[in-house]
């Protein structure tokens, strides 16, 4: 199957402010208890954006001058803690469609590039450049351009950084592993018949 | 001529590598696949979407151990849900043909403990999880990824996964515990100097003579929280240690294989003087018994040590972690960690909820009673760990001193099954994160601790130092 090349992310943003924020943050493991992704979107960052008794708290996202925005800004470290594919896949099912935060934890990041949502990384005082730019009009069209490493917002522009094997894999389609993977199991089983643990007992 | 000298990263690595990927990655060949019913069944949803079958289902093996209830065993569950998790996996169990230890086979418990007690966890293998803290394989040196559903749908499918290769930092810990000090201590004091992301884009290695030292379960408490520290894999070089453990387990070798095996998995040890991208190096005497007093894993103190306070923090981004922090758990700044009430004592998880987790806790709360007020639950990792318990009369000790003996499972380490806090209520606890609202309840706090200082928890109803609390020395 033929995957979009993801050179870019346009749309609007919100910024979601503060360092470590962890996969149960994003996705209380509550709502995992399901067996297909559908409906997370509602779910994500869930217990912030409430009080225990249910009330919004007015959470940035829940802004109504932020209603749809595609790009979501936050701190250090996002997405540390559980391996959950649930909390990039809450974040897609939310409608973000790119993410911008000084730097993610590992799995969080890998799992977010297969489903095709660009992490990429900017400077903290770029990060607040751009947010103050949001806070002073929400509808500002931010354009995450992955293929030439910069976002641009109303006349500005900042460098961003990511991987190259996740840019790569973006920009160019493949961001999905699966058919590539497929297309090399008969090396793998080459590779496999080299180990005796993976014989058959 | 000799070979360059490599760590065990490379070699494993460089084994189980099939080809390079246009995007520069490495198509990994993982030998042994864990499932379990929380990240699995959209995988197996995507493999019939695309018409896929399981690639190796003999190096596939699932159990179920996240939405288990530790005190119903009855099925159909209560909750709708976890009965609609439990009879996905089973059905795609059955369907693909892959290994399911249910809780009817008496292997069933949480994934981390099932495979290395089966022995299917092997050193020089690569092992991967749908779950962060897969990393405890690495006790055995294997390199062992946690992973989510999308990777999980690779590796059935295609056994492989698409990877870049990490750098590696060797951390040595060298001397001897002091007494009361554990391998959680360990690990938690190590998290601490590195921050919750220093370990980021790094496999840790372990070693040093204080692993050298640590038995197979204490090795296992400390790459499991690999992860707490941003690194996905850690692992501990394969020993006499490490080969004694896995002699006659289910899935280990036998006979003449046995010692192919054992001279195989020697050869994936570290060579001297091979390159390590960072080095950290620990003295065992500087390490106190740990807890933590915030809302992640590196944020922790020795026991004596006051609660951080904001007007010391090192740092502007220190300074709001720590506001942010005790306003959670509503903690004093500046005061004693020591003497704070807890409602709940938790011991079991996938960090610390092993036979030998509940033998130390055993050794020192017999005779002794549970504060009361406070609401002590005790779950083995495994129903083969509950067994081991049970012969040893371990179960009766902890139940007359007031823990509610459950059956094997996840439970509150993140309270995906009934177990909860309610309200703010304060846990003492065994396992691996204190997020906010990990254990269940969005106000819920967490302190995490080694299960010894967990029994003082319970004991004294508040926050104490297990070697006063029970005279060890």
């Amino acid at each position: 199957m033929a995957l979009a090349k993801i050179t870019s992310v346009i749309g609007r943003g919100v910024y979601v402010p503060g360092n470590d924020i962890d996969t149960d943050r994003i996705i209380p493991a509550r709502f995992m208890k399901c067996v297909v992704f559908d409906g997370l979107g509602e779910f994500l960052f869930y217990d912030v954006r409430h009080t225990p008794e249910g009330v919004p708290t007015g959470h940035p996202i829940d802004k109504p001058e932020h209603k749809g925005a595609t790009v979501l800004l936050s701190g250090a470290n996002f997405g540390c803690g559980s391996s959950r594919e649930h909390a990039p896949q809450a974040i897609h099912k939310a409608g973000f469609r790119a993410v911008i935060a000084e730097n993610f934890a590992e799995i969080f990041f890998g799992n977010s590039t297969t489903l095709g949502i660009p992490c990429v990384n900017a400077t903290r005082e770029d990060i607040a450049k751009v947010s103050a730019a949001i806070e002073a009009n929400p509808a500002l069209e931010i354009i995450v351009d992955v293929a030439a490493r910069e976002v641009r917002f109303g006349g500005e522009k900042i460098a961003i950084t990511q991987r190259e094997s996740a840019r790569d894999a973006l920009v160019n389609g493949r961001w999905d592993a699966i058919g590539d993977l497929i297309d090399g199991l008969p090396a793998v089983q080459a590779t496999a018949a080299g180990l005796p643990y993976m014989a058959v007992a | 001529m000799s070979a360059q000298p490599k760590s065990l990263f490379e070699k494993v690595w460089d084994a189980h590598a099939v080809r390079t990927l246009a995007n520069g990655q490495t198509q990994l060949l993982i030998g042994t696949h864990l499932i379990h019913e929380v990240t699995s069944p959209q995988a197996f949803g995507m493999l019939r979407d695309l018409g896929l079958k399981v690639a190796f289902p003999h190096r596939t093996f699932a159990t179920v151990d996240h939405i288990v209830p530790t005190n119903e065993l009855v099925e159909p569950y209560k909750d709708n849900l976890a009965q609609a998790m439990m009879d996905e996996l089973r059905k795609n169990c059955a369907q693909f043909g892959v290994t399911f230890f249910d809780r009817a086979s008496g292997k069933q418990g949480i994934v981390h403990i099932v495979g290395p007690e089966q022995g299917i966890t092997q050193p020089g293998t690569t092992i991967a999880c749908g779950d962060s803290h897969t990393s405890t394989h690495g006790a055995f040196g294997a390199i062992a990824f946690g992973i989510g559903t999308s990777q999980v749908r690779d590796v059935l499918a295609t056994q492989t996964m698409a990877l870049g290769a990490l750098k590696v930092r060797r951390i040595e810990v060298n001397g001897k515990l002091r007494p009361g000090v554990y391998a959680k201590d360990v690990i938690l004091h190590i998290i601490r100097l590195t921050g919750v992301n220093g370990g980021t884009g790094f496999a840790y290695e372990y070693a040093g003579s204080t692993f050298d030292g640590f038995s197979m379960e204490e090795r296992m408490t400390v790459c499991n929280m690999s992860i707490e520290g941003g690194a996905r894999v850690g692992y501990v070089n394969p020993d006499e240690t490490t080969f004694a453990y896995l002699k006659g387990r289910p899935y280990s070798p036998t006979g003449a294989a046995w010692d192919a095996a054992v001279a195989r998995w020697r050869s994936f040890a570290s060579d001297a003087g091979c390159r390590y991208d960072d080095v950290m190096v620990i003295d065992a005497a500087d390490i106190a018994p740990s807890v933590t007093w915030g809302i992640n894993p590196g944020q922790g103190i020795s026991i004596n040590e006051n609660i951080p306070s904001p007007e010391t923090a090192a740092s502007d981004d220190d300074r709001a972690g720590i506001i942010e922090a005790l306003a959670y758990m509503k903690l004093p700044a500046g005061q004693p960690i020591k003497g704070t009430k807890i409602n709940v004592a938790f011991l079991g998880s996938c960090t610390n909820g092993r036979l030998s987790d509940f033998q130390e806790v055993a050794k020192y709360i017999q005779g002794r009673k549970v504060a009361p007020g406070v609401r002590a639950i005790a779950v083995p990792g495994s129903q083969i760990v509950a067994l081991q318990c049970e012969k040893l009369g371990l179960d009766k000790i902890l139940a007359e001193a007031g823990f509610e003996w459950r059956a094997a499972g996840c439970s509150m380490c993140l309270a995906m099954n009934p177990d909860k806090l309610i309200g703010d209520e304060l846990c003492a606890s065994s396992s691996n994160r204190n997020f906010k609202g990990r254990q269940g309840s969005i106000t819920g706090r967490t302190v995490l601790m080694s299960p010894v200082m967990v029994a003082a928890a319970a004991v004294t109803g508040v926050v104490a130092d297990a070697r006063e609390v029970f005279a060890v020395n």
